[in-house]
């Protein structure tokens, strides 16, 4: 069964605070939620399937439920950190399909700039995790597991420091219009390769920001969405993919979006000259890069060369990309920001980006998350949706 | 520049049931890798059972202790910086690890390196790598 067609994005919000030291991670839920639904023209009575992920306080998605007062015969805590909203955005869509849930609501917030949870301390391995004995003593954080990849895409296709700039200051390009931005100065390559390294070869400006915040969607069935008043946004391609060590057969130079894009692709029957505007999960400026070549946006090894000189800048280069200002300038809400790269892309398809970046014509659009280490264990989904 | 490696507190290594072996033979200054008699094929990181044909007649051999870095990142904005590493064991299979007792500002992706083992908070030695 293909999900092509079968439901639509009605509604998206990502909460405008970038700190939040006096709300709860439950109540931020509470009101990405509210704002999903009301940008939709819906209500919480009308939920009945409710996505969450690690982010949600509690077990599974039964304490936010609770919270919220939900009345659902549809859960899913699908946990693939940053990935796990796209995940649930085609998760929703099957059980749409399957009659199992008519309303979906995916929610993410969390507060890891109040809580000073920057990402920088060491990993913290849960109980009986196979790996833990093998990597907790060499002082694995988040960085240097993107930094090892950064590594050794330089080693093996020369690509450089600068190219992996021009990421950072094309999000900086489109973070100067977005009010709620975290940064909003555009910065020059040269502003990246002098700030200060910090695990070689990725310095500060390579990073994303820390943030508190979230944002939720709504997904529906077609003869729901057609009966509401907002533009109409189809999901027409989803793939997912976990990469892994192989077994210790390890290749740092390609991503589980090499799988989850292809899926999507073939899903949607679009070719990626029909892409107008794509959300590429942006943690580091390395994982941009990475995951433009495993989508198929440029040949393997190509990917520094494909997003300098501006490319990814709305107006400018061929490939204009979050336009919000992403992970790297915008927002980056617990530490994992795949539902802002779904909200960025409906807003594209709905024309309702900023005037200075949005993409004319933008009908057809894609989403890519990767949740985890992209040099350790990671998990990748893409999302291709259509402006009907 | 240089940024010689200073050696830092080092947590200790949760020990399983499936790894005592390893960890007993680490204290000795011996690195063991899980090796798979039906395949042939060594895998990290060590499981009871091969990853890669799921044949479950693995046995610990004996690593030469050598091998190449693949991938090597300096972390710096730390208190005591260190560099981490994966290694290609001359073994076949590729570990996690830290480039040890060397300037970091020098270590390059392709060096070749020898098994060291440092001491962890709890006593536990744990096998890092030294230019060879």
């Amino acid at each position: 069964m293909t999900i092509k067609g079968k439901a639509y994005i009605v509604g998206a919000y990502e909460h405008p605070t970038r700190k939040a030291p006096d709300k709860t991670v439950a109540q931020l839920h509470y009101e990405c939620a509210r704002g999903a639904l009301a940008d939709a023209g819906l209500t919480f009575d009308d939920v009945d399937g409710y996505f969450s992920a690690g982010d949600a306080p509690g077990m599974g998605g039964v304490n936010m439920v609770d919270y919220m007062n939900l009345k659902v015969r549809h859960v899913d805590s699908t946990e693939t950190g940053g990935s796990s909203y796209l995940i649930h955005v085609a998760h929703a869509a099957e059980a749409i399909a399957a009659g199992r849930c008519n309303v979906a609501l995916i929610t993410l917030a969390g507060r890891p700039r109040s809580e000073g949870h920057s990402g920088a301390a060491p990993r913290v391995f849960p109980p009986s995790v196979p790996d833990a004995p093998f990597e907790a003593p060499y002082g694995l954080v988040t960085i240097n597991s993107y930094a090892m990849c950064a590594a050794r895409h330089m080693y093996e296709y020369g690509t450089t420091p600068e190219q992996l700039a021009w990421v950072k200051v094309a999000a900086s390009h489109h973070a100067q219009y977005n009010e709620h931005a975290m940064l909003r100065d555009v910065v020059t390559v040269e502003d990246v390769v002098n700030s200060p390294m910090i695990a070689d070869p990725l310095h500060r400006l390579d990073c994303c920001v820390v943030s508190d915040g979230g944002g939720a969607l709504v997904v529906t069935r077609p003869e729901i969405a057609r009966s509401l008043k907002r533009p109409l946004v189809k999901v027409i391609g989803a793939g997912e993919h976990i990469k892994g060590q192989n077994g210790g057969d390890i290749d740092l130079t390609y991503s589980a979006g090499a799988v989850s894009g292809k899926a999507a692709f073939e899903m949607a029957g679009v070719t990626h000259a029909d892409i107008k505007y794509a959300s590429i999960y942006d943690s580091f400026t390395i994982t941009v890069v990475m995951q433009l070549e495993d989508l198929g946006f440029c040949e393997k090894g190509k990917g520094g060369a494909f997003v300098a000189d501006g490319n990814l800048i709305s107006g400018v280069g061929k490939l204009p990309f979050n336009t919000d200002g992403g992970g790297l300038c915008n927002n980056h809400p617990m530490n994992r920001g795949g539902i802002t790269k779904v909200i960025e892309a409906v807003r594209q398809l709905r024309g309702e980006a900023h005037p200075k970046v949005q993409v004319p014509n933008c009908d057809i659009a894609l989403a890519h998350g990767t949740g985890g280490l992209l040099g350790h264990r990671h998990a990748g989904a893409t999302l291709i949706m259509e402006r009907e | 520049m240089t940024l010689m490696a200073q050696d830092r507190p080092l947590p200790t290594p949760p020990v399983y049931p499936d790894n005592t072996e390893f960890w007993a033979a680490a204290n000795e200054g011996r690195l063991l890798v899980p090796k798979c008699g039906s395949c042939g094929k060594t895998h990290w990181y060590p499981r009871p059972f091969c990853p890669h044909c799921r044949s479950d007649d693995v046995s610990w051999i004996e690593a030469s202790g050598k091998g190449t870095i693949y991938s090597v990142s300096p972390t710096r904005r730390v208190p005591v910086p260190y560099a981490i590493a994966y290694v290609t064991l001359d073994e076949g299979t590729t570990m996690l690890t830290n480039i040890v007792d060397t300037d970091l500002d020098q270590v390059k992706i392709g060096d070749r390196v020898q098994v060291v083992f440092k001491a962890t908070e709890g006593g536990q030695k744990v096998p890092m790598f030294r230019p060879a």
